[in-house]
């Protein structure tokens, strides 16, 4: 059944309107799937589809209620913005809202109190336009001990246990994880891009997820999925930035081991043929961010290298 | 710090004065901040006539920085060009990091060890403002020097989580005493409420012992300012959408009933909704878009 969590007059002959497709078949446990908080991530749209026509088609098997929540941010969503359109504000800076705040701080209270309560939350993110990741889920340190297990059983190639930032107290995950219902973030992909197998994959992760909640009867074959790497610690990651402004090119993709020393790509410049600076890993590990936008400023995110092993270096 | 294609992206400050790091004045850090530019540029111009008539005192060192982010200035854009990143939410920034956090570091290195720091500040929504100082209670700010600007109110606000990364928190933390100082607009400079935020500034200033002489009209104008807690202002939101006629401006005062603002249908020009005052006050800040949302925040009041 579609319902409005949240409705608004606009100025001109049109509802704003986040609606959710509330599946419900007896009175076990409530999962929601939520997405689309910004505008340019699509990973989620897929994942949505596919979890919604497998419950349907499979009704039988739910013994609770599965609440899907495809668009948070339809206005961004629908004009490829990554923000809310003519407000100039991230979405997931702005929870748990107000209920007498501005408009989008009302929208925001509205989403937060509609999924409190729920047994697990599953945001689905697609990173953004620059950087394309790995399937993964994103822990802070506070919740790892609840939510890594959960995580685990998504069949995710990659758990990530962040150090917390007081900034981020502002998402969508940190209000509800505060009101203790929990809310794993996954990130999959490239923004503004479909991955189909990512997406497939990751609607079976969550439909094993179902079945250990008690919301799903059917377990889905998890043979093929991959033991989740839980990377923890302030310096298990490495970032490699930028040292020079120039165009980015690279024939790695991520998921892939690298060595200390190896290269990860170059920055070049077009007009004169140079090559700006050369890309190296720093340590051995796994690279699970990789950019995917070739256009680099000092300082812009080039990659991430979960550490495994001592090496900390570059290789000379 | 170069680029792919455009000159190198540069941040000036001028400098007045030698000695100790007195104040410091940023201007405009996302692109449509003009008249946060304006004021910058303004200021440049009175402080380096100060200079040279010697009435900046010795041992005082005043910086103005007109500008932090001439890239999207020049291309019309709030937030950075290539990423939509906001350089007012990096600080005290990561010079390791990401462009817009080094940017934002390469700047706090050169502003943080002022004594007195004060931002040119926009808001997040589309509006005027009556203008005004506002600081984060830190449990560091300084309302008493911030009524030394004169204007009649002084904000104080708690923080958000999201403001942690904020140049005014940062600032506070480094032991700088910092005020936003919101002059009125943003897109479009008006030179009326400008030339007030240039008088509070050298006002202050004078009042700090920055400035030996200043030029009558700032100091002819001296406010009782009143401390207000932003939790205690009144909102009014607009209880219907459509086309937006403000009926009041900022620094007016309206009383308990006042019809504030008509909403029309925006095909039909019928009023949908009369939007009246809940309470007697000043407005404070007033909604300038020509439509609004259901639930938009159209007026901000201070109540008597």
């Amino acid at each position: 059944m579609i319902q409005n969590v949240t409705a608004l007059e606009m100025p001109v002959n049109e509802e704003f309107r986040i609606v959710k497709n509330h599946l419900t078949n007896g009175r076990g446990p409530r999962i929601c799937i939520v997405t689309g908080t910004h505008g340019d991530e699509l990973e989620g749209q897929y994942v949505c589809f596919l979890l919604a026509r497998m419950v349907q088609q499979h009704i039988s098997c739910l013994h609770g209620t599965v609440d899907i929540y495809p668009a948070l941010n339809p206005l961004g969503i629908d004009s490829m913005q990554r923000g809310v359109p003519a407000f100039d504000l991230d979405m997931n800076r702005i929870f748990p809202g107000s209920s007498q705040g501005s408009m989008i701080e009302k929208v925001a209270y509205d989403i937060y109190t509609d999924l409190c309560g729920a047994d697990m939350v599953v945001d689905i993110h697609a990173s953004n336009i620059f950087l394309r990741e790995i399937p993964q889920v994103r822990i802070s340190e506070q919740t790892a001990d609840t939510l890594v297990p959960y995580a685990q059983m998504l069949g995710i190639d990659f758990i990530w246990v962040h150090q917390a930032a007081t900034v981020l107290e502002s998402t969508l995950a940190h209000a509800l994880n505060s009101a203790h219902t929990p809310c794993l973030v996954a990130e999959l992909g490239v923004g503004g891009r479909i991955g189909h197998n990512l997406c497939h994959r990751l609607a079976t992760g969550v439909e094993n997820l179902m079945y250990h909640l008690g919301v799903w009867s059917r377990q889905p074959d998890m043979s093929r999925m991959p033991e989740s790497i839980v990377c923890r610690g302030a310096d298990s990651v490495e970032f490699l930035n930028a040292a020079t402004s120039g165009i980015f090119v690279t024939e790695l993709h991520n998921d892939v081991m690298v060595s200390r020393g190896q290269t990860v790509g170059s920055i070049i410049r077009p007009l004169t043929g140079e090559v700006l600076s050369h890309v190296e890993a720093p340590c051995d590990g796994l690279l699970f961010t990789i950019r995917a936008y070739p256009m680099v400023y000092e300082g812009s995110l080039l990659g991430r290298i979960h550490r495994i092993g001592n090496s900390s270096q570059p290789a000379h | 710090m170069s680029s792919p294609y455009r000159d190198d992206f540069r941040i000036k400050a001028y400098t007045f004065g030698e000695g100790s790091k007195a104040l410091c004045i940023v201007g405009s850090m996302r692109g449509d901040e003009m008249q946060q530019l304006y004021i910058a540029g303004q200021l440049v111009d009175r402080l380096r006539e100060a200079e040279a008539r010697g009435h900046i005192p010795t041992g005082v060192s005043v910086s103005v920085v007109p500008c932090a982010n001439p890239f999207s200035v020049n291309i019309e854009k709030r937030f950075w060009a290539l990423d939509g990143t906001d350089i007012n939410r990096m600080f005290p920034g990561y010079d390791r990091g990401e462009t817009t956090q080094r940017i934002a570091a390469g700047l706090f290195e050169y502003i943080k060890d002022f004594s007195y720091g004060i931002q040119l500040a926009s808001y997040y929504l589309p509006g005027h403002f009556l203008p005004h100082v506002r600081m984060m209670r830190t449990g560091r700010e300084d309302v008493e020097d911030a009524i030394l600007f004169g204007f009649p109110y002084v904000a104080v606000k708690d923080p958000q989580p999201f403001d942690t990364v904020l140049l005014n928190y940062n600032w506070q933390i480094w032991d700088c005493r910092a005020f936003s100082l919101y002059a009125g607009t943003t897109e479009t400079i008006e030179p009326a409420t400008a030339s007030t935020a240039i008088h509070a500034i050298l006002r202050f200033m004078a009042a700090k012992g920055m400035l030996t002489a200043v030029q009558k009209e700032a100091t002819g104008m001296l406010q009782a300012g009143v401390v207000v807690d932003e939790d205690r202002m009144v909102v009014v939101k607009a209880p219907r959408a459509g086309i937006l006629m403000t009926e009041v401006h900022p620094g007016q005062t309206v009383a308990q009933g006042q019809v504030i603002a008509h909403i029309l249908h925006s095909y039909e020009g019928r009023t949908v909704s009369e939007v009246k005052a809940p309470c007697h006050g000043t407005v404070f800040f007033a909604r300038n878009r020509s439509i609004a949302f259901q639930n938009t925040l159209l007026f901000r009041l201070v109540p008597e």
